[in-house]
């Protein structure tokens, strides 16, 4: 039973459903988990041998608790190594594996589950990265669903462990628990707002860590943030759950207030943005990843705000992800250059985004 | 905070010495890669973070013996202190004993603390030292079943057994 990167395509994970608590502003939370084995050197040193092994081992374990039903049967291993750079890039797109193990070289691969829920790289930094998502801010049952994972496949390995230190990693910042928490957040009120530095200078004062979403070379693209731990030794998972839990609430309250502000103070250049960016989206011919993850962000709030009816947070939840490079081309079956992508781009968010009839499938 | 090299928000917030001066510098995380990391720089010119908190800890010692430090290789996986600090990432799970005085300084930097607290592995060997040992002995019995060498192979398969048999003891 393989996984259909085609079919993978056309709708979109769980946790980008907007089933879960605090929809408008938290998109996901997240778990991830750095494991090694313990008989192996970490990547820096290990040879192609070495890392041929691992995953060869790792397959192989994981096929076992298929078998016996304890992980899911329809769990695909993909082997990165065979597949083309597109498909690479999608999975990148689709945050099941991250952009450094699609651009390695040699032996790595990653196990995903088909409603995208948690995925294993192998051969990452460290030879083991467990990742669980969901939708929504429900970090509790992540960290959960993580820990039972990475219970069933410590019962078929050795991992490198020390008593003093706890899980062995490859870097020392995530030595200990290994455990990186963190939630996705969508700021436009505070970045509006000129609010967003002071916030984030609060949250590093409190050790936690703050990334945009699709990061490299911009700044937060679509105001979508990760707040993560930085801390991964001398504190237990439970408390890094609670210490990230804690400050969204706080996050929460902050972006609600900037959005009640820009309401009360400034409505009439709010709802010009906000129909605005509609209106570009729902008429361009050609448009750029960048433009449109800008413009999004602006309906997104739009919607949450009410300014926006006929259209779903989750809708916009999807094109977020669906007009990624990747995506697109994946949607179209073609590779396509930048300027036929901006054109395909547009004519796919005019499709998805005309008025009256909103042909996104709730999927 | 911004990161000082760029607009990106700072995430990494790093002790570096200037001059035997502490200096703190607040770096996103891609640019604190590149500064941990000087990929071409010879690595005697710059004092890359991590090297400046070793001579924190290690004060009063000479230039040279910090360069005795970096040459020092750990014996499993074959990394040497001057590759980590140039890469920041270790060779083996063996580094954190074998660097680990020079390690625990850095640790402190960036957690704060050096003990774990945290779940632990059901399955695996606590002591880390067996544990390498095991990590060696299995290797060195695959080489000698490689070069043929079958006696010096069930030598050293009766070394693991008798060390997993007082494991289970
Ligand atoms: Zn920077
Ligand atoms: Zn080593």
């Amino acid at each position: 039973m393989g996984l259909d990167l085609n079919e993978l395509a056309q709708n979109c994970g769980e946790w980008l459903r907007g089933t879960g608590p605090e929809p408008d502003i938290v998109v996901s939370s997240r778990v991830r988990l750095a494991r090694n084995l313990a008989e192996f050197p970490f990547m820096a040193k290990a040879t192609e041998v070495d890392r041929t092994e691992i995953e060869r081992i790792l397959r192989e374990r994981i096929d076992l608790l298929k078998e016996e039903e304890r992980l899911p049967r329809n769990l695909t291993f993909l082997d990165l190594g065979e597949l083309n750079e597109l498909d690479r890039r999608f999975l990148v797109e689709r945050q099941l594996i991250s952009r450094e193990l699609a651009e390695s070289e040699g032996a790595r691969a990653v196990a995903v589950d088909p409603q995208e829920q948690f995925s294993v790289m192998v051969n990452e930094e460290d030879h083991l990265r467990i990742q669980v998502m969901r939708s929504g801010l429900d970090l509790q049952a992540t960290w959960d669903a993580a820990n039972r994972l990475d219970d069933l496949i410590e019962e078929q390995v050795t991992y490198a462990y020390s008593d003093k230190l706890g899980y062995l990693t490859a870097c020392p910042t995530n030595v200990g628990t290994g455990a990186r928490v963190s939630v996705m957040v969508h700021l436009p009120a505070l970045v509006i707002t000129r609010q967003i530095d002071k916030v984030f200078r609060s949250l590093q004062k409190i050790s936690l860590a703050v990334r945009g979403l699709y990061g490299e070379g911009s700044q937060a693209m679509g105001d979508f943030y990760q707040i993560s731990n930085q801390v991964t030794l001398g504190l237990s998972e439970e408390e890094l759950t609670k210490k990230v839990a804690d400050v969204v609430p706080v996050l929460l309250d902050y972006e609600r207030q900037a959005r009640d502000f820009l309401v009360r103070e400034s409505q009439e250049t709010l709802h010009d943005r906000v129909s605005r960016a509609f209106g570009i989206l729902r008429t361009a011919q050609t448009i750029t990843s960048e433009e449109t993850l800008h413009l999004l962000s602006s309906v997104r709030l739009g919607i949450n705000l009410g300014l926006i009816k006929d259209v779903a947070t989750p809708t916009i939840n999807k094109l977020f992800i669906h007009t990624q490079p990747a995506h697109l081309q994946k949607l179209a079956g073609m590779e396509l250059d930048s300027s036929d992508r901006a054109i395909e781009r547009a004519s796919y968010l005019r499709k998805h985004l005309a008025s009256g009839g909103d042909g996104v499938a709730e999927n | 905070m911004k990161c000082q090299r760029c607009e990106k928000p700072a995430t990494f917030h790093i002790t570096d010495l200037v001059d035997g001066e502490p200096k703190e510098l607040h770096l996103c995380e891609q640019c604190a890669h590149t500064f941990l990391s000087p990929e071409e720089e010879d690595a005697s010119e710059v004092i890359p973070a991590m090297a400046g908190l070793i001579a924190q800890a290690a004060v009063g010692e000479t230039a040279e013996d910090l360069a005795r430090l970096d040459e020092r290789v750990c014996p499993f996986c074959g990394i040497s202190f001057l590759e980590f600090r140039k890469q920041g990432r270790l060779g083996c799970p063996h580094d954190y004993a074998h660097f680990s005085r020079e390690l625990e300084p850095l640790l402190v930097n960036i957690h704060g603390e050096t003990h774990h607290v945290g779940k632990s592995p059901r399955h695996s060997v606590r002591d880390a030292e067996q544990q390498t040992q095991l990590i060696r002995l299995r290797r060195e019995m695959k080489q000698a079943v490689a070069g043929e060498n079958y006696e010096r192979a069930s030598e050293i398969r009766d070394e693991i057994k008798s060390i997993e048999s007082a494991r289970n003891a």
